[in-house]
């Protein structure tokens, strides 16, 4: 591995896990849409500022792109207020009309400079190591481990700060507001924030992959875990490890990094829908399989018990008559009864079945519970 | 303007551009009425970002570049799409706006990969396809038009045939059911329409903006009419409108990309309902509000002064303004009150300060004061 791909690594690493600190929060406060609002929204801020700074690194830029993020979402919020509109439709305009002005701001007043949409749509990480960081003749490494490394620590040190608000806001906004903790100004600070990584995003994954970043990890998360502090840690966890395999993929098809990224994301996503424990797909098969295997054998050992020593036992007792009493086919009935004799509940006596000791105490265990 | 209308009919690019453009208006306004009214908005938006690795994988295997193939391959990929929202909605915790901007990121980055394959294996053939992120309406051609028109039509075909079926999915899902009607395979079917109507749209403006020409124009219309005809008419119209304006201004100005100046279009039309919808619209609920509170005013001064005067066992005896100013607080605003009670003739002034009810203003205010016992 040569150090230009350690640092492509390094940045993607750290881009992924700014993102899916505060996408946490979006994703339990049901406004994962959001995220991709305000990626698409920031375009004009970007343009705008780059106009203003003619440089897309400048902190200025990423302050007014920022503030583009804020405006989208009071823009949002208004237009939702009148109760004209649903609150997804309100999205739905307002992020496309923004865009639409950035774009036009774009092919109208920016032709001759290094601005063009593909570039803050689509970003592209392969660049990133060779516009680095100096100061005082002193190569610091890319910049955009800078950049992203500065919005990472603010995520981190806002989550720190405010973990125990956010936790509360999100998950009771009603008492959080009745002890005075502010969720519209804590919901606004968090906004600002995704405004900000993504706007800090934009320039290495693209605004749409940042949606990936923010929403991915977390509703991977969440899959796995019920409790939030394991949530934020395995959210960035899964993060890198998208990072890190969507460039393997990249560099393996020759292709994007930022859209392997998201498609690893994705694919790490499906893995937890899957084969997440107790709660994937797999798990509930299994699951569902082995309930319906114990209870099976629960009512034979009840149909058992029920006619043990009495005159009808010769008929009732046999595999063939499990058929016509249970309505069980003779290949399900064959499994049962291997099943009990497997366990030690039921034995075979030629055609007949007769109950164990273990067997009796199933029964009786599952007709007292009802 | 009429240069305009000329070069409308007969300049062939502009002409193109515009049928285009007036098409997907239509066919986006009008699916999009049911997408709004059933709080799908941003599945349209899930719906075209996704059709990206749809329109590429198309491409990959084909070898072609027909917009019918393309548009297969995208509306595909958005079928896929929405299934696997459906399914992860479902099948897990996962909220449904989590799923969706899950699934819209990671369907386009798996497209941005593909796309990226494409272009540096199989050379430049691919030149073109990047136009599905952006749009490109200058570079429709009539083959393309004529392929949106007839996907478009019978999408709106379709929509017609089972009008009434559709009304019953949007707006009372448990009686179609009830009736026996199959809602599950009506839902599917809204959805592929809806799904049809985004792909016909992804050349002109692009996988972006796309959502915008689903939304924008039935959220305008929602504001003019309570029937779902008229919005579904209305929508339609607004989209169409959007679309030849978007063609025409960016025809007559240089360095207007058009699909953005059809959006930007949109969100005029927006605006204006938003604002100036009868009924509905903001300007329109503002001033209603106002004049409720003059009427209710006038009718407080009036019963103010009628309680004043029945004090004095004469109901036309005069009293102060000051003092009926401050039996409400509303600095000033009783004079205004009394002088349009004065211009209806329900009072009269005693004197500069003094002002009396008028024997109709008496009898006015007792039906008043009887309808306010008995609403209470």
């Amino acid at each position: 591995m040569t150090a230009l791909q350690l640092e492509i690594q390094l940045v993607a690493i750290v881009v992924a896990v700014a993102c899916a600190l505060p996408g946490v929060f979006l994703i339990l406060r049901r406004m994962a849409m959001m995220s991709d609002a305000i990626s698409h929204a920031i375009l004009p801020g970007i343009v705008v500022g780059f106009f203003i700074t003619e440089s897309l690194g400048s902190p200025l830029l990423i302050v007014a792109a920022g503030l583009t993020g804020l405006l989208t979402v009071a823009l949002v919020e208004l237009i939702e207020r009148t109760k004209l509109v649903k609150e997804d439709a309100a999205i739905g305009i307002v992020f496309p009309v923004l865009f639409s002005i950035g774009v036009i701001l774009i092919a109208r007043y920016a032709g001759d400079v290094h601005l063009d949409t593909d570039a803050v749509l689509l970003g592209e990480l392969a660049f990133a190591p060779f516009d680095r960081f100096t100061a005082f003749g002193l190569d610091l490494g890319p910049r955009a481990l800078w950049v992203m490394g500065a919005a990472l620590g603010l995520n981190a040190l806002f989550l720190l700060l405010f973990y125990k608000e956010l936790k509360l806001a999100t998950f009771d906004a009603g008492l959080a507001a009745t002890l005075g903790f502010l969720p519209g100004l804590l919901h606004y600070a968090l906004m600002g924030l995704v405004s900000l990584t993504a706007v800090s995003a934009f320039d290495a994954v693209g605004s749409i992959l940042v949606v990936a970043l923010m929403v991915g990890p977390p509703a991977t998360a969440y899959l796995l875990t019920d409790r939030l502090n394991w949530m934020i840690g395995i959210s960035a966890g899964v993060g890198a490890l998208g990072a890190v395999g969507g460039y393997w993929l990249a560099h393996a098809l020759d292709a994007s990094i930022a859209g392997a990224m998201a498609t690893a994301t994705g694919l790490i996503f499906g893995a937890a829908v899957l084969f997440a424990p107790g709660r994937g797909v797999v798990a509930r098969v299994r699951l569902r399989n082995r309930q319906t295997w114990r209870f099976a054998e629960q009512m034979l050992t009840i149909h058992l018990l029920q006619h043990e020593n009495t005159p009808q036992a010769q008929r009732e007792c046999r595999v063939a008559h499990l058929q016509e009493h249970l309505n069980w086919d003779a290949p399900f009935a064959e499994k049962v009864v291997n099943r009990g004799t497997r366990r030690g509940t039921v034995e075979r006596r030629g055609p007949y079945l007769a109950l164990t000791d273990d067997g009796r105490a199933l029964a009786q265990d599952a007709l007292e519970r009802t | 303007m009429l240069d305009l209308l000329h070069e409308l009919l007969f300049n062939y690019t502009l002409r193109t551009v515009a049928l285009g453009a007036a098409t997907l208006g239509i066919v986006g306004g009008g699916l999009g009425t049911y997408a709004v009214l059933r709080g799908q908005s941003l599945l349209g938006d899930a719906i075209s970002h996704a059709a990206l690795p749809g329109i590429a994988l198309a491409f990959l295997l084909t070898g072609s570049k027909a917009p019918i193939v393309l548009m297969l391959g995208a509306g595909a990929a958005g079928v896929i799409a929405t299934l696997a929202i459906l399914g992860v909605t479902e099948t897990t915790r996962v909220k449904y706006d989590s799923a969706l901007a899950l699934m819209l990121a990671v369907f386009f980055g798996f497209g941005l990969v593909l796309l990226t394959y494409i272009q540096r294996h199989a050379g430049a053939s691919q030149a073109g396809l990047d136009a599905f992120l952006f749009g490109q309406a200058a570079a429709l051609i009539e083959r393309d038009v004529v392929t949106m028109a007839l996907l478009g039509g019978t999408a709106l075909l379709v929509m017609g045939l089972f009008w009434k079926e559709f009304k019953l999915l949007a707006f009372d899902r448990a009686f179609g059911a009830s009736l026996g009607l199959p809602m599950r395979t009506l839902d599917i079917l809204l959805t592929t329409l809806l799904v049809i109507a985004i792909v016909i749209g992804l050349q002109t403006v692009g996988v972006v903006l796309m959502s915008a020409v689903i939304i924008a124009p039935a959220a305008a219309a929602r504001q003019w009419t309570d029937r779902l005809g008229v919005m579904t008419g209305l929508a339609a119209t607004f989209g169409a409108v959007s679309g030849v304006g978007g063609a025409v201004a960016s025809a007559s100005i240089p360095n207007l990309p058009t699909g953005p100046t059809i959006v930007l279009w949109m969100g005029i039309l927006v605006t204006v309902s938003l604002l100036g919808a009868p009924n509905r619209g903001l300007l329109w609920q503002w001033w209603r509000d106002r004049r409720n509170a003059r009427r209710l005013r006038r009718e407080t001064v009036l019963l103010d002064l009628y309680a004043l005067a029945l004090k004095h066992d004469d109901p036309t005896y005069a009293h102060a303004e000051s003092v009926l100013d401050a039996m409400n607080a509303w600095a000033g605003r009783t004079h205004r009150a009394l002088a349009q009670l004065e211009q209806e003739g329900f009072v009269a002034r005693e004197n500069a300060q003094r002002w009396r009810l008028t024997d109709a203003g008496a009898r006015h205010a007792r039906t008043l004061a009887e309808e306010r016992r008995l609403s209470t």
